[in-house]
């Protein structure tokens, strides 16, 4: 490869990005809007109701039977303790019942745990055994936040790659630069590090700038987000690359992405969790890259997770972008 | 000394539905500027971009200097699309630089940018330029690697006749700096005044080639008398053959003299007369039976 004509294309792609004011402007500020909004939507106290964990429900002793009993107090079914008490220390549930041990965890540092307790001692008689978790509270905006950033930056990668090259491929731009010493390999590593750039640097100003007014969990380590971020914009740009290897069309191109990136955006578990899912939803979810940057990051930011706790995600990125980059380049046409 | 530059040894190009090229050999000598003309679907487009490298040949030969294109010829090869877009937000410094940068070898910018008369639009975004500064900054990238051969392909089409001089100018001095120029158009005129050697294709295949001014000589010792339809009210009565066409009547002749003293006798107005040498078009036509630009 020869890196003076790869520089050049690189410095000129970036140059007609960030002069193209309308579309910089809506890679940075939309995914700031779309956080204001949830921001906005969720600051407000929604579900008034009291949320109740709760283990064993079936083999409920008389008195947990008598607590179950209540009204406005939102009871659901829990299987295992473990991940119940982890959203307790969340806030994300106000108490964790054992209903046949008469066990109950509650987090020390939530007012509606300390008031679901009170109800808990107002019973006749009650006999429970206190246990007490802490932590800070995770919000449902903390926890979508990293798939947020995740899919904006999947739908820059998409978008910002697959649909510049078959532009280029239509108004016959390509068909100019085939007919220099410009190899292929060269255009379209320009592309995806011209890409990769601008990406990590709005995805960096998108992450510093909603903190300043959102002020979200982030528990890890900078440098690990930055890891997980960086090879997943390489695995979407791959991914952009297979898109737009031989296709001529732009409407035809708009399809594709869209084809790709929506599903995408709703089976990743960027909005709701896939524990739940379907086993198939699942096994579809594996194969998107977008499932793996939203994992990592939501390792990274909510639990403080470390590469090792990680690495799956990161491995299965990497292999990804490999292939997708081996397949996109193999492909690719210029005309 | 004249060398062999490009040569091209039965080249066939077949598309599925349409046999674009069917055999055609030409040879191009350096520092001549070579004519390919022909109407739209001729072909000569296919054969350009073969020979530029960028489309394959069904079967064929083509040698530049003696071998088979490769990474040399992109890099000694200038070329200028009949239609290139150029990337928006980017300035005409910038491009040139940018396409200067692919190349090991390269023009002295500030005297192309002079010579293609772009000085004032340096800094102009591409978005912005007029029809012709396009086409002098196109023709600027097709030089910025000091080329030995240079395509043009339909560089005039869609600019105006002032336009299309200055671009006449440019294209006499590249030729001047004994540069090798394959240019295909549809101008008859354009053909004629800028190249030493042209071929005329149809239907895939050259159907004559030569130096402009020999294949006319080859073909044509007479010349053409036109005067408008409405002047001669009794065509019959005219003892030569005459050619209707747009609006005119055309007497083809060796002896002037003779047809102008017998349409005097016929009571036929020379105010409208026109007397024109035969062209290229006249040529096409003859070989053809049809108009170059149908």
């Amino acid at each position: 490869m020869a890196f003076k004509r790869f520089l050049a294309l690189l410095s000129t792609r970036n140059k007609e990005f960030i002069r193209d004011r309308s579309s910089l402007g809506w890679n940075i500020f939309m995914p700031v809007l779309i956080v204001a909004g949830f921001a906005f939507a969720f600051s407000g106290n929604i579900g008034e109701k009291f949320k109740v964990g709760v283990v064993n429900q079936t083999t409920a002793t008389s008195q947990s039977k008598q607590f179950l009993e209540l009204k406005y107090i939102d009871f659901y079914s829990v299987e295992k303790t473990e991940t119940a008490i982890t959203r307790v220390q969340r806030h994300q549930v106000d108490m964790l019942l054992n209903a046949e041990t008469q066990q109950y965890w509650i987090n020390t540092e939530s007012p509606n745990g300390y008031l679901v307790e009170k109800i808990l001692s107002g019973l006749e008689s009650s006999n429970f055994e206190k246990q007490t978790v802490s932590g800070k509270q995770i919000r449902y905006l903390d926890w979508v936040i990293p798939g947020i950033l995740s899919m904006n930056m999947m739908f820059s990668a998409m978008f910002g790659v697959g649909f510049v090259i078959v532009r280029y491929r239509k108004n016959g731009m390509l068909k100019r630069l085939k007919a220099t010493p410009i190899t292929a390999f060269e255009y379209l590593s320009a592309q995806v590090v011209s890409r990769f750039i601008l990406i990590m640097m709005i995805t960096a100003f998108v992450f510093y700038s909603t903190n300043i007014f959102v002020d979200f969990v982030m528990r890890g380590s900078h440098l690990n987000l930055f890891l997980v971020f960086a090879l997943g914009a390489l695995s979407m740009i791959s991914l952009s690359l297979i898109i737009a290897a031989r296709v001529t069309s732009e409407e035809t191109a708009g399809g594709l992405l869209n084809l790709f990136s929506w599903p995408m955006m709703f089976l990743s578990g960027v909005w709701f969790s896939l524990e739940g899912a379907t086993p198939m939803m699942q096994l579809i979810a594996e194969f998107l890259p977008l499932t793996h940057v939203t994992a990592a990051a939501r390792a990274v930011m909510i639990d403080g997770a470390d590469l090792i706790t990680i690495s799956y995600h990161l491995l299965v990125l990497v292999g990804q972008s490999f292939v997708f980059l081996l397949l996109g380049s193999w492909l690719f046409k210029w005309d | 000394m004249t060398t062999v530059l490009l040569q091209i040894k039965n080249l066939v190009k077949h598309y599925p539905s349409v046999k674009a090229v069917n055999g055609i050999d030409i040879t191009l000598n350096t520092g001549i500027c070579f004519g390919l003309l022909g109407p739209n679907g001729a072909g000569k487009t296919t054969t350009v971009e073969i020979l530029e490298g960028i489309n394959q040949a069904t079967s064929g030969v083509v040698l530049y200097k003696g071998k088979a294109l490769d990474d040399q010829f992109r890099k000694e090869a200038g070329i200028m699309f009949q239609s290139t877009a150029l990337q928006d937000y980017i300035t005409v410094r910038e491009t040139l630089q940018m396409f200067a940068d692919f190349y090991p070898r390269q023009a002295n910018l500030e005297k192309l940018i002079k010579r293609c008369n772009l000085t004032q639009y340096l800094d102009q975004d591409n978005r912005q330029l007029s029809g012709g500064q396009r086409q002098r900054l196109l023709l600027a990238i097709a030089l910025v690697n000091d080329p030995d051969i240079i395509f043009l392909d339909e560089p005039t089409t869609g600019l105006d006749p002032q336009a299309r001089q200055n671009f006449w100018d440019l294209i006499n001095d590249i030729k001047a700096d004994g540069k090798t120029i394959v240019l295909t158009t549809h101008y008859m005129d354009e053909a004629y005044t800028l190249c030493d050697e042209i071929a005329i294709m149809d239907h895939g295949k050259i159907i004559a080639q030569g130096a402009p001014k020999a294949l006319l000589e080859a073909h044509f010792n007479n010349v053409v008398l036109r005067l408008p339809e409405t002047e001669i009210s009794n065509l019959a009565a005219l003892p030569f053959t005459t050619n209707k066409r747009k609006g005119h009547i055309e007497i083809t002749t060796c002896d002037v003299n003779k047809v102008v003293s017998t349409l005097i006798k016929n009571n036929i107005s020379l105010a409208q007369l026109q007397i024109r040498t035969r062209t290229l078009d006249d040529l096409f036509l003859e070989l053809t039976g049809k108009e170059l630009r149908a």
